[in-house]
């Protein structure tokens, strides 16, 4: 049977109205006391099992979200714990880990592309859609013009060396492999990452 | 890593030596503490810094930043002077016996076939065996002959005497004696070692070579291969490895494979060096293997486009004319040679080395795009912040695009730990705004360069066209099916070779399995090594299981290791020629008379048996491990003492090659070298256990924590300076000066170097000028541009500087 905290406090006053100390006159104590508790902050919240965005410990976390999902309900992230689970870190985080939570919500996360214009002083907000047409039409212009489809030999080298991409190495394996397959792709080869540096 | 964090609580000595995990990885570190406590373990800490690592060490030793290598092969003399190796080891599984090519030798610092005009090894054809009628490698069992590698090795590290050590690296002789005799304690198979490094030993032009000398000590001692024993590359990023894996990397294609180059113009003439027939009689040499990964990768970015008509479209992919490395690219900015950028979760402008050189090199841009979940000085290089940085944003004509990611709590799947484990994870909540995941970013891009190929035509657009592109949402591919075409599938029915009646595996079905990867199209598959973590079983990686059976830290289904879910690499090591454990404490993976069984999946052919003589180093031509590396190294099939850049001394083995002769370093930065008579200060850059990268200037508590920039100094070079605590500090490099407040410490103390003191400073490198934290300079106005020649990772961990005194930055130094 799964036993919240507030339900035991419960329990126990029922417990403790029973025995002697409620024979002594002292029933009530143990009601006041479970009115008194708070619930259990986590109790509501959704539990999710992520990895620890930081070093290549790559911890287990626990995130805790409130918000059912429902449509005018968002989920949001109320608190980040270590997983006990996890064999490596078997529930500890370090002093990043542990203020996971204030990375999730920095004042310094974006929300909203931004475009500077050469020679601005400022960012302005965009949208995604004159963002993504405008950063395909820059690099088709200089793929278009500065691709090498033969060397000086004569030999078919298909490349394009004027444009670079740093990937990342905090994104997931996925999003890496299909950083991969489309860079390529476009005959692309400055593609790093901090793997190197 | 080899081995994995877990397997560090089987070590009896641990040696950290060019890394700091106690606070660089403190969740990885409580299995050095589990192994001090549980297994009677030894820490060794070698560091320049009295870290805390070095705080809870059983023996500390000081060692002047960027002379690893001579300390490294002053302790491979002590322990093959000393008879302190594991022999039946190293004679059975290394190529210790093996005889090198007459041609090969080494004097004065340079090996053979450098040529001086052009200042590089031109013919690196010596660095090889002698070679038999057969083309099987020469050996020579009784070790009498003098070219066997054993003897070559024994010449090469004579001169690194405890004394000369002590001159280069200044470690006192008793100190670097003693962290000898506790590596020896381990060459015998009942004890081993692990060792923990990380950017402490790549960051230096003999970064490679830092690590080559340390698995070679581990192979002289017996340790690789065993529980408890290893090269543990600590890494970076959450998921560094898993990016590296999939070869984000400017030559590398996923799964270690290599990009083709100019002279490999057909599909035939890429296979051609890629034969790796076998050296030695009977040897597995798997990456015989490698048509079948290429083949199959090709198949899982191009489908039904790659025939084997077009040579399974090889001519879509990109050939390299040179490396366009990190270095390499920042330098073609600074000269005017790249138009674009992309900088997807990667502030370019503090993490590469001559801030000033970055920043001239972004300034030409034509236009750069950031991905990234926060704001980056990278995304904001043209504005101005006073003195930390001063630009004029109207001469800067690039246009920038900052576009916002989600998070890793706001995303699903997998990253790949340093133990090579790759796990699962799920979304918690919706990024903030209308931030975008990475993968629905590529997708738009991609999807974008498409239509507009394919309505107005354009440069070679066939692989653009032909993208292997049938995802569910083709806006938005699903994490779960890119891990899919990762692993691979069958293409067609797989009949089995053995009984051509039976099927193995029917069209469409995920692959199990590499090994039933094909060079014939029947087979897709993204990255070989991945191969099994999501199979017709389900997402493997999903696995948490928290049952260790042998209770040897294996945890084998607990997500999935590659390759094969094999927790520790070359596990068949871990018994001796006759495939019987070395010793009861450290049994792990054993020959039971009829296959190979034990605690981990074996690394070898599991049936196998002992007297085939098949090597445990199955990828290696010779199926034994190299401590004579033959041509796989740029700069020299031994590790040699170079000095760093910025040389502090004049090297004492060889003063006319001070520094390592080949190197990273373009034209035009030779002048950004330092030297000891305008910068007579060693520095180092480290990082905080309170900070990740450029990164948490951002988040709250790690600002509050470590709110500003600071140097460490000892107290000898702040009396000497007239520099006290919190005292302001400007600290100037050949490449340009920061101003910093100053923390004089215990923990640096000065080392007597050829002669004459040295004294060394500590450099935080994560503050900037946007984020919670107090604004900063870049630590990396200060490091040089120049890197390794194999890894081209720059040299951030030993360079010269002054210090003085000065006074407070003008602009306010609050953000």
């Amino acid at each position: 049977m799964a036993v919240s905290r507030r339900q035991f406090m419960k329990v126990s006053a029922a417990g403790l109205a029973a025995s002697s100390v409620g024979a002594l006159g002292f029933g009530g104590a143990g009601d006041a006391l479970a009115a008194g508790v708070r619930p259990y902050k986590l109790e509501r919240a959704t539990e999710t099992r992520n990895t620890c965005p930081y070093c290549s410990v790559s911890c287990g976390v626990l995130i805790y979200s409130m918000g059912d999902g429902s449509k005018n309900a968002k989920s949001s992230v109320i608190h980040i714990e270590g997983d006990p689970d996890n064999p490596v870190n078997r529930g500890t985080l370090c002093p990043r880990g542990a203020a996971a939570l204030d990375f999730v919500k920095s004042p310094q996360r974006l929300k909203y592309p931004m475009h500077r214009k050469p020679g601005s002083d400022k960012f302005e907000r965009v949208t995604w859609d004159f963002a993504m047409d405008r950063i395909a039409t820059l690099m088709k212009e200089d793929r278009d013009k500065n691709f090498i489809a033969k060397n000086r030999d004569g030999v078919t080298v298909n490349r394009w060396t004027s444009t670079g991409f740093f990937g990342t190495s905090a994104q997931t394996n996925e999003a890496g492999y299909l950083v991969y397959k489309v860079i390529r792709a476009t005959g692309l080869l400055p593609l790093e990452n901090q793997a190197r540096i | 890593m080899t081995n994995s964090w877990n397997d560090i609580k089987n070590a009896d000595v641990i040696l950290i030596m060019g890394g700091n995990a106690a606070e660089a990885h403190p969740c990885g570190f409580k299995w050095v503490t589990e192994a001090k406590a549980n297994n009677g373990a030894k820490l060794i800490v070698v560091d320049p810094r009295f870290t805390r690592s070095a705080a809870v060490a059983d023996f500390y030793a000081p060692i002047r930043p960027g002379t690893d290598i001579a300390f490294l092969s002053g302790v491979m003399r002590y322990l093959l002077g000393n008879n302190k190796i594991h022999a039946e080891y190293t004679k059975a599984f290394t190529n210790a016996a093996y005889i090198v090519k007459d041609g090969y030798g080494f004097q004065d610092g340079l090996f053979s076939g450098w040529d001086e005009a052009k200042k590089t090894y031109v013919d690196r054809s010596s660095w090889d065996y002698e070679l038999d009628e057969q083309g099987m490698a020469k050996v020579d069992e009784t070790l009498q002959n003098p070219r066997c590698v054993i003897n070559l090795l024994k010449a090469h590290v004579e001169r690194y005497t405890p004394e000369m050590v002590e001159r280069i690296c200044g470690t006192p002789k008793a100190k670097f004696l003693q962290v000898c005799e506790m590596m020896a304690t381990t060459a015998n198979g009942e004890r081993t070692m692990t060792s923990m490094y990380a950017l402490g030993w790549t960051q230096h032009t003999t970064g490679s070579q830092n690590i080559r000398a340390m698995a070679m000590i581990q192979l002289l001692l017996g340790n690789m291969g065993m529980p408890g024993g290893g090269v543990n590359a600590l890494r970076g990023h959450a998921n560094v490895q898993g990016i590296t894996d999939l070869a984000l990397l400017t030559t590398s294609t996923p799964g270690y494979l290599v990009l083709p180059n100019d002279r490999e113009a057909t599909f035939a003439d890429y296979m051609k060096p890629r034969g790796f027939k076998p050296l030695r009689p009977g040897q597995t040499s798997f990456w015989q293997n490698y048509g079948k990964f290429f083949v199959s990768q090709q198949k899982a970015f191009f489908g039904a486009a790659a025939t084997k008509d077009n040579d399974w479209a090889y001519d879509w992919l990109p050939k390299f004319d040179t490396s366009y490395d990190t270095l390499k690219i920042v330098d073609m900015m600074a000269n005017g040679q790249m138009n674009g950028l992309v900088a997807q979760g990667l502030n370019i402008l503090m993490a590469a080395p001559d801030k000033p050189k970055v920043l001239a090199g972004m300034s030409k841009l034509k236009w750069l795009v950031t991905i990234d979940p926060l704001d980056t000085e990278t995304a904001r290089f043209w504005e101005n912040h006073g003195e930390f940085h001063n630009v004029d944003s109207k001469s800067i004509q690039t246009e920038v695009f900052q576009l916002p990611a989600t998070a890793f709590a706001e995303d699903e799947g997998s990253f790949t730990n340093s133990s090579r484990v790759i796990q699962w994870h799920w979304k918690a909540a919706d990024g903030p705004g209308e931030s975008r995941s990475d993968i629905q970013i590529v997708a738009d891009l991609f999807n974008r360069l498409k239509a507009k190929y394919a309505k107005d035509g354009g440069a070679f657009p066939d692989p653009i066209l032909n993208l292997a592109w049938n995802y569910t949402n083709p806006a938005n591919p699903a994490p779960a099916e890119l891990l899919k075409e990762i692993n691979g599938y069958a293409l067609e029915d797989l009949p089995d070779p053995a009984d051509p009646s039976k099927t193995l595996l029917r069209a469409g079905q995920l692959l199990p399995t590499f090994g039933l990867m094909r060079d014939d199209g029947k087979t897709s598959g993204g990255c070989w090594i991945y191969t099994g973590v999501y199979t017709e079983a389900g997402n493997i990686s999903m696995k948490r299981d928290t049952s260790d059976p042998t209770g040897k830290g294996v945890y084998p289904n607990w997500g999935f290791a590659w390759p094969a879910n094999r927790r520790v690499l070359y596990n068949r090591a871990s018994a001796d020629a006759n495939g019987k454990p070395w010793s009861e404490r450290k049994k792990y993976v054993w020959w039971n008379g009829s296959r190979w069984t034990g605690a981990d999946v074996p690394d070898y052919a599991p049936t196998v048996a002992p007297d085939k003589n098949v090597g445990p180093f199955i990828m290696n031509q010779e199926g034994t491990a190299r401590l004579f590396s033959r041509a796989g190294m740029a700069d020299g099939p031994f590790p040699e003492h170079y000095e760093p850049m910025d040389a502090f001394i004049a090297n004492p083995l060889h003063p006319k090659v001070s520094t390592n002769p080949i190197v990273r370093l373009f034209k035009d930065d030779a002048k950004s070298l330092g030297t000891p008579d305008k910068f007579p200060v060693v520095a180092t850059t480290y990082r905080l256990t309170e900070h990740f990268h450029y990164w948490t200037k951002s988040v709250h508590t790690n600002a509050v924590l470590q709110p500003e920039m600071f140097v460490e100094m000892g107290e000898r070079l702040a009396k000497a300076r007239g520099i006290a605590n919190g005292d302001w500090i400007e600290v100037t490099s050949q490449r340009g000066s920061i101003k910093a407040k100053v923390l004089v410490t215990k923990r640096l103390r000065p080392m007597m170097v050829d002669g004459k003191p040295c004294d060394v400073i500590g450099l935080p490198i994560h503050y900037g000028f946007v984020g919670q934290a107090r604004k900063s300079y870049g630590t990396n106005n200060l490091t040089p541009p120049v890197g390794d020649i194999s890894a081209s990772t720059p040299e951030f961990k030993a360079f010269l500087v002054d210090v003085k005194k000065t006074t407070a930055p003008a602009a306010p130094a609050v953000s």
